[in-house]
């Protein structure tokens, strides 16, 4: 299955945090380099078969939904980008699933690293609740065992600023994380996620329990956040995904029946599933 | 037609209904004495302990030690300090391993395993407490040549595990699961998770089920019968027989002097006194935050 090492494309992508991985095994992408690729994916909660033979990749800084049904395996496929889907017991997984050509599921990854690099912001706003908003934006980096002030108050600027935090907390940073209003949870949760310098942000339905304001907000955020990192989304909402994304796969059923850049799924759908879909006729 | 049939079920819905009423009247009552029979005894045995005890609480009962059998005067300072070093010595002993075996319980063991470890520490918890005496006194005072505070200690401690265990699992799975998935996603090492996330937030709930645990033993008698074994002078170290509150009482209520028996009375006052103070300050902290 694998293609011979070697013949790299010359990647427009670079980080000071990342170093740059030869790519192996991508399927080649004319515009934008692939940031993760996910080849023959299989998955299983215990019995039930949630993804069935699921290939696609994800391309670097921009951002790519996941639209479909309720239950068609779009939280599932999200999670074994970062290996989340473990946490559940039971779970078997077969396929590859590679970031920028790095093997997520070869012997010898750990999961904890590669969650540093690809990070992930849930569904229901999870702040700390012990902790201070300066604390839940540096736990990751503190735990990890930076320990320069100088480096941790600078990230701390830096991150709370790139998820459009910082003038609505800077006069109080020591206030507990949970007393901000949901919408800014959120974007708390996003500034923590940022500051492990992830190469990836998965976003689990990052919106589905905010007002209409507060959404608007986080796209905005999205909006700006994909010209640092690639971002996959999972949304229910199609018109969110319409607006924040690039690119758009939709499954159904453990399947993806299709993706492509947003404006051709959705103004000319391939699939007739896909059209009855966004159109609002079954789902 | 219809009016006749509508108006007799309406009396009959009438007699039906006070039926009812009679019923649930009855129940309420029921259930108002049955909360009656729970608070009374309490009540009682305040009011009495009061009436009998109060008057031996004085400055020499918190600062002296027994007086020759006998003779009047004398306190249960020895003892009131031997309880709090036999208490303080046994939350050292057994609140950590009750709480690491928690954290093994919710964190890491397989569903069942935690039952299983679940089901031995509830069988352990209804294990009479006079054979966690006997035990000790094998285990620990017989190959040490005598009865101590260490053996006292121990025997407390061995009470304690099961009961810390069973209330701090309780409050570690009430932590919400978000916040174990928020740190995994963060890449944070899973120890790292359990000591600085998970037990943490649930530090409140832990501290409260430690108190609870104090509570519950500062109480016990039998398992110090042949383990601290109690002492009528001030000791407080480690290898000898040290007095504690409720051998104190047991010795001064069981013996034939009058002064002695004010004087249990006395003790039994402080004791349970103690004892409602601790749990006063496991509601104050259970209510300031929850969890």
């Amino acid at each position: 299955m694998n293609p011979p090492l070697g013949s790299p494309e010359p990647r427009t992508y670079s980080e000071p945090m990342r170093p740059p991985q030869p790519a192996v095994g991508q399927s080649p992408q004319p515009v934008r380099q692939i940031a993760i690729s996910v080849e023959g994916l299989n998955l299983w909660y215990g019995k039930n078969q949630a993804l069935f033979d699921v290939s696609l990749g994800f391309p670097a800084r921009s951002v790519t939904a996941i639209i479909g049904p309720s239950g068609c395996g779009k939280s599932t496929l999200l999670r074994t980008l970062n290996r989340m889907h473990e946490v559940t017991p039971g779970t078997r997984m077969t396929g590859r699933v590679r970031l920028f050509g790095d093997d997520l599921y070869r012997s010898g990854m750990d999961p904890t690293i590669l969650r540093r690099r690809v990070g992930m912001i849930f569904q229901k706003s999870n702040p700390f609740p012990t902790l201070s908003v300066r604390e839940n934006v540096l736990v990751g980096l503190r735990l990890n065992g930076v320990r320069d002030k100088e480096v941790l108050r600078e990230r701390l600027e830096e991150c709370l600023r790139m998820a459009a935090l910082w003038d609505e907390v800077k006069d109080n940073l020591n206030r507990p994380g949970i007393s901000l209003s949901g919408g800014q949870q959120q974007r708390l949760c996003i500034a923590r996620a940022i500051a492990m310098r992830p190469e990836v942000l998965l976003m689990d339905e990052p919106s589905s329990a905010l007002d209409p304001i507060a959404t608007a907000r986080i796209e905005e955020l999205v909006h700006e956040l994909k010209e640092t990192f690639t971002i996959v989304i999972v949304t229910h909402n199609m018109q969110q995904a319409a607006r924040v994304s690039d690119h758009t796969a939709f499954m159904y059923l453990g399947r993806l029946i299709e993706m492509g850049t947003t404006q051709k799924i959705f103004q000319r759908p391939e699939h007739r599933q896909t059209e009855e879909y966004i159109t609002g006729r079954f789902g | 037609m219809t009016t006749v049939e509508a108006s007799g079920r309406r009396l009959e819905d009438q007699h039906q209904h006070r039926w009812r009423r009679f019923k649930s009247g009855a129940m309420s009552a029921l259930a108002v004495l049955s909360a009656a029979a729970v608070i009374l005894p309490l009540g009682f045995v305040l009011f009495h302990l009061l009436l009998q005890g109060a008057s031996s609480v004085n400055v020499d009962f918190f600062t002296r030690t027994p007086a020759a059998p006998g003779s009047p005067g004398g306190g249960m300072a020895n003892a009131i300090a031997g309880s709090a070093e036999l208490l303080a010595l046994a939350t050292a002993l057994g609140a950590p391993i009750g709480v690491l075996g928690a954290i093994y319980l919710s964190e890491y063991s397989s569903p069942a395993v935690a039952a299983s470890i679940r089901f031995v520490a509830d069988v352990l918890n209804g294990v009479p407490s006079i054979i966690w005496g006997v035990l000790v006194f094998g285990v620990v005072v017989v190959p040490m040549h005598g009865f101590s505070t260490l053996a006292g200690a121990v025997a407390l401690a061995i009470m304690m595990i099961p009961l810390v265990l069973r209330t701090t699992e309780e409050v570690l799975l009430l932590v919400p699961g978000g916040y174990r998935e928020a740190a995994l996603a963060l890449g944070i090492a899973r120890w790292k998770i359990v000591v600085h996330i998970v037990v943490r937030t649930a530090s409140r709930g832990i501290v409260t089920g430690v108190l609870l645990a104090v509570a519950r033993i500062s109480g016990e008698t039998a398992p110090l019968l042949f383990t601290a074994f109690g002492n009528l002078n001030w000791n407080l170290g480690l290898t000898q027989p040290i007095a504690a509150l409720p051998l104190q009482i047991y010795t001064y209520a069981v013996s034939p002097y009058e002064d002695w028996h004010r004087q249990a009375w006395a003790g039994a006052l402080v004791l349970i006194s103690l004892i409602f103070l601790l749990n006063l300050s496991v509601r104050f902290l259970t209510r300031a935050k929850r969890l």
